[in-house]
């Protein structure tokens, strides 16, 4: 029993991982209805940006508010430059900008950064803390502690703030809002600019765990995908419930199921998205959407 | 939610306004919509007078084209042999994905899954039960419609986006699963095969023999891909495209149509991937990445999405464009393909087909004018 609880453990923090970059991609589908499937590799050039800075000889936590203040502007500006023209354009043609996305910005990082793994340093300390049998790695609490404090800021911003209240006004009904006075195309900037914030806060989570390299992130993203689809793609309290439910079910299957083993373990994302697709296809939180 | 219903139930699609095969003719003369009746009348007649030449000289372009692929490999060196016999590879494998993305709307980011699936089903013939080559086209081409079909019925219920994380995550998983199964597929050694030997009677040489066999295939798909547009299959897959619910309103079955895209989809991939076997001799899991699949994708819009000459067009571009720019820098090609689909979803949906296309009708204009 103990051993299962440590997996379990063990699962909620790669979960809080997932819910970070989760939370980024639902982020930018309630502003702006488009899946970013470059998220995950905005949050590994994120990162790179935050590893440029400590090569620099910068702390850790003075680099950190800069990447995100770098990741933000750079969100923002992608918005406006490569989103906009092809905004209201069908599904098909925003996806395929922002798969032209991934690939470009993939490509880049390694140009500049070079292929080469990096190390990169955890921001938590080494050791664990014991609770009973249980064996608990600061950086697993550490991590679950940052996507609790991300969780909570954006719902003060959406939920007390009148930026936030002109997000949500847009989200709901982008004509209305324009018609009361909300600079629709501003509000949709900052839904990126937030994604890309919060994509880099689960970048900069990640790095620790399995080195620093332009491919780090296509992995998570995928897992990042099947939490958000199984949490549903317009909820952000789904998409961190999804992360942490796929990455507890994805350590107990790597554990408990021979079959699947470490190797197989990228077969439960694929498994989650077709069970939720097929079960409850607007996701735990979501809502259906209505079809005309 | 509300705001994607503001943009409307019947979205219009990318790939609408580009004709397709057989359109050509009818296609309406820029600019002249405004004219008033008895102009029009007169551009009427002459658009079926243009309609006529334009196809001739199709016809003739194809014809001449045939020939220079027929004669080339007599006079390029074995390497560039090889390289024009990998780009008909994927010429046959964007002719699926086409029919998928730029004919049927609906996307795929795996479909290097499908061409991975024919490749080992190739090689595990010849490996396991040494399969004369030619049965393994069918037997590649039949599994992957198989799997497609399979794999295609949750496609039903996803739309667009959906489509595309399902594709995406069967392209990944596919790695780890062939390493897995190790007894049959090789493992990540992979599996090494002999290439099909020309026949004596040929006086070939073995890359010029590969050459042909892959032409031999293009020239097949390009026909089937071609019949099957222009049949009940190809106007259904269109009408899905354009407005799903005018076409389910018009007595189209969506999801068996859906479906039966998906599949042949597959199966032009499986049999591409045939051919690959056959040429390179040697399959291993890291070949099939997902960066093949987002590769082909990449190929196939800067081609041409919906065009009968895209995947042709992206054939070229995904053989050269790497191997040119890899000089520069490992991580050229990416750049390179990464901004270039972004381009060519601002400036030409169309692809180079498209472009090519718009500069023959210029031509043609100032011609006539003159």
């Amino acid at each position: 029993m103990a051993e299962f609880l440590q997996q379990v453990v063990e699962g909620l923090g790669a979960g809080a991982i997932y819910a970070g970059l989760a939370l980024a991609l639902v982020l930018i589908y309630r502003f702006t209805g488009v899946v970013n499937f470059a998220q995950g590799e905005l949050a590994m050039f994120s990162t790179y940006i935050a590893w440029q800075f400590m090569a620099g000889g910068m702390a850790f936590w003075l680099a950190l508010p800069l990447t995100l203040a770098v990741s933000f502007v750079g969100g923002m500006l992608i918005e406006r430059v490569i989103i906009r023209p092809v905004e209201g354009a069908p599904e098909l043609t925003v996806v395929i900008v922002t798969v032209g996305l991934f690939i470009f910005v993939n490509a880049a990082a390694g140009w500049i950064w070079s292929f080469l793994i990096k190390d990169f340093p955890s921001p938590f300390p080494a050791g664990s803390a014991q609770a009973g049998a249980l064996t608990v790695s600061y950086s697993t609490l550490g991590n679950l502690a940052v996507v609790a404090v991300v969780m909570g800021a954006l719902y003060l911003l959406f939920q007390h703030t009148k930026i936030g209240l002109g997000m949500r006004g847009v989200a709901a009904d982008p004509r209305s809002a324009r018609l009361v006075g909300i600079r629709v195309g501003w509000m949709l900037a900052l839904g990126w600019g937030l994604a890309a914030l919060v994509g880099a806060v689960s970048g900069v989570l990640v790095a620790p765990l399995l080195f620093l390299e332009p491919n780090m992130m296509g992995g998570v993203l995928l897992y990042a995908f099947a939490a958000a689809t199984l949490g549903g793609f317009d909820s952000p309290v789904g998409a961190v419930v999804g992360g942490l439910i796929v990455g507890v079910a994805e350590t107990l299957a790597g554990a408990y199921v021979g079959f699947i083993g470490s190797d197989l373990k990228v077969g439960v994302p694929l498994a989650i998205i077709l069970a939720a697709l097929l079960l409850r296809p607007q996701g735990l939180f979501g809502r259906a959407a209505v079809r005309q | 939610m509300s705001e994607r219903s503001e943009r409307g139930p019947a979205r219009p699609s990318l790939v609408a306004p580009v004709a397709d095969e057989g359109d050509h003719v009818s296609e309406p003369s820029d600019g002249r919509a405004g004219l008033p009746g008895q102009a029009a009348e007169a551009s009427a007649g002459a658009r079926g007078w243009r309609g006529a030449l334009v196809a001739r000289w199709r016809g003739i372009a194809v014809v001449a084209l045939l020939a220079v692929a027929i004669y080339a490999p007599f006079e390029l060196v074995p390497f560039r042999v090889f390289q024009f016999t990998m780009v008909l590879v994927y010429a046959v494998a964007l002719i699926g994905l086409n029919l998928l993305v730029g004919h049927a709307g609906q996307i795929s980011l795996g479909h290097g899954a499908f061409f991975a699936v024919g490749a080992y089903t190739t090689a595990i013939m010849f490996d396991r039960w040494d399969v004369p080559y030619p049965l393994t086209l069918p037997a590649a081409a039949a599994l992957a419609f198989v799997l497609g079909w399979a794999f295609g019925l949750p496609a039903v219920r996803l739309h667009g986006l959906y489509l595309a994380l399902v594709t995406l995550a069967i392209a990944i998983f596919l790695v780890p699963l062939l390493k897995r199964f190790e007894s049959v597929t090789g493992g990540s050694m992979g599996l090494t095969l002999a290439k099909p030997a020309p026949p004596a009677w040929t006086g070939l040489a073995p890359d010029q023999w590969l050459y042909f066999l892959a032409l031999a295939v293009t020239v097949v798909a390009v026909l089937l891909a071609r019949n099957l547009l222009r049949s009940r299959v190809g106007r259904a897959m269109r009408a899905v495209r354009d407005n799903e619910a005018a076409a389910e309103v018009m007595g189209v079955r969506l999801a068996f149509y859906k479906t039966l895209a998906f599949a042949w989809s597959a199966m032009f991939a499986g049999a591409a991937g045939c051919v690959y076997t056959w040429v390179i001799g040697f399959v291993s899991p890291d070949s099939f990445a997902v960066t093949l699949s987002i590769t082909l994708l990449a190929g196939l819009v800067v081609g041409g999405l919906g065009s009968p000459a895209g995947p042709l067009l992206g054939g070229l571009f995904v053989m050269f464009v790497p191997s040119l720019s890899q000089d520069v820098n490992e991580a050229a090609p990416g750049v390179v393909f990464g901004l270039l689909i972004i381009a060519v979803m601002y400036v030409a949906p169309t692809g180079l087909a498209g472009l090519a296309g718009r500069a023959a009708r210029t031509i043609g204009r100032t011609l006539r004018r003159e």
